[in-house]
């Protein structure tokens, strides 16, 4: 087969697997379109079986990490971890919107940070909501705030993404110098996000003087998940020091807290094996050999003169501002599989780079990439609802703004402690 | 005379205090609390750009819809409790200056809450909302202050 025939091969095939996992339709996994996909590119000489079975084997540690995570974090919730975040933050708030937004961006960028943006957009948005309910505070800041943190908050640790885990694996880095290098970058955006929030909305925070302060006092944690949690996070610095591979830590921790649950008979197998979301996983893989196939095909050189191979303060931008728009066309799970190849051979800092695009670029666009909201608006899934102008404006004060700022901090990382 | 008192989230026992200081006894009072579907819409947003993640029918939008709908009702009967006097509730939900404008396009009546950065007097004091009605409203308008019943009428 020609190489232009591959490639429209690829192209086509990834078309069709991200298309149908934009419009979802029928509520079908997306693995149903990704993995025939997959298995067609191999057929028809697209992609050879040698490089998809490479593929997969390099990637099946990192789906299982991401496993592990996501069930760390339902298990979490099962044992009422968000209930209780809830509750603290409505104590800590103190009748005060200012200060609820404060605790909502803490929990929100630790939540993410440590069990991945799903949590925070599905487990922790609904609680942050009740949360405003029974304070009888405006919803709107907090709501935006999560939805925000989810992507801004992912820069911090290998499992707060699944962008990260795939480039944390390409990297070579080690879970604690990754945390390391990108510690600053997190905190520097999200203070960015802050200070952009509480000037936006002022109007809804600062509406507070007959807040009624109801809020009960919060009952005791779950002890149990924290501490697991707690050993969990020591586990990933501790396999991180001795060269095992960190998902050790996270299968232990949720292990743990299965044998936890299932010993007080609160949990069906059901509930542990949907809580990993197997097709989901699958998906990944298929995908990842879709993208495989169009990278190989041609688009790396066609992409390759687009990346600057440098570690310069100008270049590590403009490979953050490349990964950002990638990020807003087609969402960044896409665009990171096909900017890691390209961007691994200029070591960390360009990895460290369009990770901070990849991942803070979404905020910019109304469901994550043009090419979902495309997708909803043709199928009229799109709800006219929330205001779009307001959305994009936020986007649009805070995005190229935090971008800008994690980028910098980033490259000051690099410094102090040696890329 | 038929009053509309419109319920919001923080400056909601204001709006409350106001109505039952400033109109007669025998008024028609109805209390409308609006829903914003943009923190639903945000949640489902949110989930639509999670790729691959669609089928497992966890939407976070949709819970976030039950709960603002149960915390509307909640926050209305609160509201009617304090205002002691017989009144309707109506909940509605949509953009809360087409929303308010439509409960009140009959009334005799409109109360609102000055809900802006109150340390800064003038127009900063008011939110872009409440401006807009107190603009587009047909009848008289009474705005109280957030925090104590001084109210002070607003001729239309």
């Amino acid at each position: 087969m020609g190489a232009v025939e591959a490639e429209a091969w690829s192209v086509a095939g990834l078309v069709a697997v991200l298309a149908w996992a934009g419009i979802r339709p029928f509520g079908w996994p997306e693995a149903v379109v990704a993995v025939p996909v997959a298995s067609i590119l191999v057929g028809v000489g697209a992609i050879s079986l040698t490089d998809a079975r490479s593929e997969l084997t390099e990637l099946v540690p990192v789906v299982g990490f991401l496993a592990a995570v996501l069930m760390l974090a339902q298990l979490c919730a099962h044992e009422g971890l968000f209930t209780w975040c809830g509750t603290a933050m409505a104590h800590m708030a103190r009748g005060r919107p200012n200060r609820l937004l404060t605790s909502v961006f803490v929990v929100a960028s630790l939540v993410t940070a440590v069990f991945s943006l799903d949590a925070t957009v599905v487990l922790l948005t609904p609680v942050v909501f009740a949360t405003t309910a029974r304070l009888a505070a405006r919803a709107r800041p907090h709501i935006y705030a999560c939805t925000h943190l989810s992507n801004t908050g992912s820069l911090l640790l290998p499992v707060s993404n699944l962008t990260n885990l795939l480039a944390f694996h390409a990297s070579g880095l080690s879970f604690l110098r990754f945390a390391g290098l990108m510690a600053l970058p997190w905190l520097v955006a999200i203070a960015t996000e802050f200070a952009v929030f509480r000037s936006f909305f002022r109007s809804d925070l600062a509406a507070t003087t007959t807040t009624p302060s109801d809020a009960d006092r919060p009952s005791t944690p779950p002890w149990f998940a924290v501490a697991t949690l707690a050993a969990t996070l020591t586990g990933f610095a501790i396999t991180s020091a001795v060269g095992v591979n960190p998902a050790w830590a996270a299968a232990l921790g949720a292990l743990a807290l299965i044998a936890y649950a299932a010993r007080r008979r609160r949990l069906s197998l059901t509930a542990i094996v949907s809580a990993a979301d197997p097709p989901f996983l699958i998906f990944v893989l298929a995908l990842a050999v879709a993208v495989r196939a169009v990278i190989d095909n041609g688009l790396d050189t066609a992409l390759g003169g687009w990346l600057p191979h440098t570690s310069g303060l100008t270049g590590l931008l403009g490979i953050a501002a490349l990964a950002a728009v990638a990020a807003n066309l087609i969402n960044n799970l896409p665009a990171v599989l096909v900017l890691l190849p390209l961007a691994a051979p200029g070591g960390p800092a360009t990895v460290l780079a369009v990770l901070i695009g990849v991942n803070i670029g979404p905020n910019l666009t109304y469901t994550g990439s043009l090419a979902t909201m495309l997708w909803r608006r043709i199928l009229r899934q799109h709800d006219h609802t929330t205001s779009l102008t307001e959305f994009t404006t936020l986007g649009a004060l805070t995005t190229p703004a935090a971008i800008v700022a994690a980028l910098v901090a980033l490259w000051g990382s690099l410094h102090v402690l040696g890329g | 005379m038929t009053v509309i008192a419109w319920i919001v989230e923080t400056t909601w026992p204001a709006c409350v205090d106001a109505t039952r200081i400033h109109t007669p006894a025998d008024a028609e009072i109805v209390l409308v609390h609006v829903t914003d579907p943009d923190a639903a819409g945000l949640a489902h947003s949110a989930y639509a750009g999670l790729l691959g993640r669609g089928h497992s029918h966890r939407d976070p939008g949709a819970w976030v819809e039950d709960l603002a709908n149960a915390a509307a009702h909640e926050l209305l009967a609160t509201a009617a409790a304090r205002l002691g006097r017989p009144c309707r509730t109506r909940a509605r939900t949509g953009r809360a200056e087409t929303e308010v404008l439509a409960a009140a396009e009959n009334a005799e009546l409109l109360v609102l809450v000055r809900d802006g950065e109150l340390n800064r007097p003038g127009p900063g004091s008011i939110s872009p909302t409440t401006r807009y009605l107190i603009d587009h409203a047909l009848c008289p308008v009474l705005i109280a202050w957030p925090g104590s019943i001084q109210s002070a009428a607003a001729p239309q």
